[in-house]
């Protein structure tokens, strides 16, 4: 699959609102503070299914700062923090 | 494998999945009753094994291993699994097969790990789990087609239904008949983020070929969720499981409990009935039976709380408060994940200890075990329900709404949680600096849990705990019980024997240095073999204090003497002290079992003494001050 750029710029899976479906367009890592080796969050994330191409959609938002989030992502439902989800780049879908 | 050699030792088949795929359900499906947990050998985690008779009557060896993702370890956990489907572990060979399980109704990650195992080269089962589930969902899967794409027999499983692994059992037997032939070399090796997308490609194919239906989302599942992951009603709620939980760790233990102090009671009377006065009645009485005993009393305690973790674990549930809270505990620098093992501390530092295993970055592990201790465990209630009779009287406070004892009980509860995120926010920006560990956890759907898998649960968490009383602990008793025995006291002694023993010279020759934070020496010689275990001190008092009588009886005439002959002052510095000793040797001895050193044990044991010295310092003082 190729990586290509979302139409409107770089929006990111923190950036969507609640309910907005889209797909992963890529995942970049070097947006992200962490303490891991690189490389190894981008692994996790396309592990836990987080790759080019997977319908996301945020369902639940955790107190406070509406973080962390729930997010369904195709078959499975995945939380992570909106820190970490900085690193999925999506495209919505209409 | 020829049939005499599986005479000898029987074929072995491990069990790996993601998660909450129901691999522990399967598990216990498969072996009913004949299981056994042992350590793997240097290291910390569990070993869960037991065997399956296959119809033809042959028995297999099967082995539980923790869920994982990948084989690419990220916590000791999932180390075990990725070192025994690699046959890493020294003595011990890796399985004849690999029983994969896949939860039916979430077949895409499950697949991602069953295509990265396949380069193993091991002869591979696929279990399709959850059938149930799935047809309730509406999920149609070609079994046939999935079979012939990834090249392994897959069997649809439902765990919790009684004959629901019969395939299963079936396909095992077939499989580990014609394993010599089936072996292949291993080619796996840690795949690279190209290798990762390769493999979903391959998944997504796979899928695409043979799930002829996704079905339905967990629509249930995701509406219950707008309720328990709200903002308000979500933690209004967890707030309210915790309570019962609490609430019920008492009530319902208090009754087993009380049996078993009078079953100790009878078999101390006993012993002393059937052997003379002398030193073997006294290291029975009171060195190993009662020492056991003050340990084993925990067991109700301990099952209530568990009872509550592996339900709320089963339905899945647990996960979800580990979301509620990652922020708020995010505030001190603690992952989500510490929530589990913090909680169980208040029964016991031990399991809660163990607990932390699940947390994948060590240093927010080490940041959870080292502040585990400081949960009020209850251990320490026993000395603190005597110093508040003692001590503090019964008077309505608040207008009536509450006594006073209880709220000192409170507050002893609150000081033990506040030092402990503390501790924590200190740790977390000094020696365990850094990022927190990324959240990225399945919230699975809610489940049904499954009585038969929560009693198994239990009956092996009764087994772990009084094993552990019946090793280490029974050892760290007789010695006890050796220090505070010899040498016995002279003739024409005025004071009680430990006043002369190896544990009453300790004993004073600590008490100029307890002397600040006003200690007799009383509490000094009582202290010493309080270091064991927290609730031996009162014992021990009863010993110096020259009174007999055990239990209640023992209680209350020993509120009467030390309101008596202790200060104020001297009570309340106790009550501080006993917020922070780190007078467990059992919690000692498992932080360097899952530390793998005496290391971290020797800073607990500073940190908790200074904090204990410093706050009965404190404590001794002000109250001197006003008083
Ligand atoms: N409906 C259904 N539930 C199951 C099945 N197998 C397991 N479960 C439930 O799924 C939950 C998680 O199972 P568990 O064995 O703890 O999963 P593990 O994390 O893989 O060990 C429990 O509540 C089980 O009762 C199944 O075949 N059908
Ligand atoms: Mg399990």
């Amino acid at each position: 699959m190729t990586v290509s750029s979302p139409p409107d710029g770089d929006l990111r899976l923190h950036q969507l609102s609640k309910g907005q479906p889209a797909t992963v367009a890529g995942v970049d890592e070097s947006a992200v503070v962490t303490t891991l080796p690189a490389g190894e969050l981008e692994r996790r994330m396309i592990e836990m299914g987080l790759v080019e191409g997977s319908r996301v959609v945020i369902l639940h938002e955790g107190f406070p700062g509406r973080d962390p989030i729930a997010i369904r992502v195709n078959e499975h439902t995945l939380a992570l923090r909106r820190a970490e989800a900085r690193a999925v780049r999506v495209t919505p879908l209409a | 494998m020829s049939v005499q050699a599986s005479a000898v030792e029987p074929p072995r088949i491990a069990l790996v999945g993601n998660p909450n795929c129901g691999k522990t359900a399967l598990f216990n499906a498969l072996t009913g009753s004949r299981q056994k947990v042992a350590n793997y050998p240097g290291v910390t985690v569990e070993r869960k094994t037991g065997h399956a008779v296959g119809p033809l009557g042959r028995r297999v060896q099967v082995i539980d291993l923790p869920g994982t993702y990948s084989l690419r370890a990220r916590s000791p956990d999932e180390e075990v699994t990725r070192d025994v489907v690699l046959g890493r572990f020294a003595h011990e060979e890796g399985p004849d097969a690999l029983v994969c399980v896949a939860d039916a109704t979430n077949l895409r990650l499950n697949l991602r790990l069953v295509v990265e195992m396949k380069r193993l080269g091991r002869p591979i089962i696929l279990a399709l789990n959850m059938m149930d589930a799935a047809d309730k969902r509406g999920c149609r899967i070609d079994v046939a087609a999935l079979s012939a794409m990834l090249g392994v027999p897959v069997v649809p499983t439902v765990a919790i239904r009684s004959g629901g692994v019969a395939g299963l059992l079936d396909e095992i037997e077939r499989t580990v008949a014609s394993v010599a032939s089936s072996a292949e070399p291993c080619r796996w090796s840690e795949p690279s983020s190209r290798e990762l997308r390769a493999y979903h490609q391959e998944v997504e194919a796979i899928l695409a070929r043979c799930v002829t239906d996704a079905g339905l989302p967990p629509l249930a599942t995701q509406r219950v969720d707008t309720v328990l992951l709200h903002p308000v009603f979500g933690l209004f709620f967890l707030f309210a499981v915790l309570f019962l939980m609490f609430q019920a760790v008492f009530a319902w233990a208090a009754a087993p409990m009380e049996l078993i102090d009078g079953a100790i009671g009878g078999l101390k009377d006993w012993v002393g009935t059937v052997l003379p006065d002398g030193a073997l009645r006294s290291l029975l009485t009171d060195g190993i039976i009662a020492g056991v005993g003050s340990v084993v009393i925990f067991l109700p305690q301990i099952l209530v709380l568990f009872f509550f973790i592996l339900v709320l674990e089963a339905t899945g549930y647990l996960a979800r408060a580990a979301f509620l809270l990652d922020r708020l505990m995010g505030g001190v620098g603690l992952h989500g994940r510490a929530f589990i093992p913090l909680l169980s501390s208040f029964a016991c530092a031990v399991p809660g200890v163990m607990a932390a295993r699940t947390i994948e970055n060590r240093a927010d592990r080490l940041a959870t075990i080292m502040i585990a201790p400081l949960m009020t465990c209850s251990a320490r209630l026993p000395v603190y329900t005597l110093l508040i009779a003692a001590f503090v009287p019964d008077e309505p406070v608040l207008g009536g709404m509450v006594g006073l004892p209880g709220l000192v009980m409170f507050a002893l509860y609150a000081a033990g949680i506040l030092s402990a995120l503390s501790v924590a926010f200190v740790l977390k920006r000094t020696v365990f600096r850094g990022a927190r560990e990324p959240l990225l956890m399945e919230l699975p759907a809610y489940r049904l849990p499954n009585p038969r898998d929560i009693a198994l649960g239990l009956f092996e968490r009764a087994k772990v705990f009084l094993a552990r009383a019946g090793t280490t602990i029974f050892a760290l008793m007789i010695v006890m019980w050796f220090l505070a025995s010899f040498p016995g006291a002279p003739d024409g002694a005025t004071e009680p024997a430990i006043h002369y023993s190896v544990a009453g010279m300790i004993g004073h020759a600590l008490e100029p240095l307890l002397a600040p934070i006003g200690f007799p020496w009383q509490i000094a010689v009582a202290l010493v073999p309080g270091i064991a275990a927290r609730e031996v001190a009162v014992g021990v008092l009863g010993t110096i204090y020259a009174l007999s009588g055990s239990g209640e009886a023992l209680h209350a005439s020993l509120a009467g003497v030390l309101a008596g002959s202790w200060s104020l002052p001297t009570a309340r510095s106790l009550l501080a002290w006993y917020v922070f000793a780190p007078q467990c040797l059992a919690t000692l001895s498992v932080v360097r079992r899952e530390t793998n050193g005496w290391f971290w044990p020797a800073v607990m044991f500073a940190y908790m003494i200074a904090l204990a010295y410093g706050a009965a310092f404190v404590a001794f003082r002000i109250a001197s001050h006003l008083l």
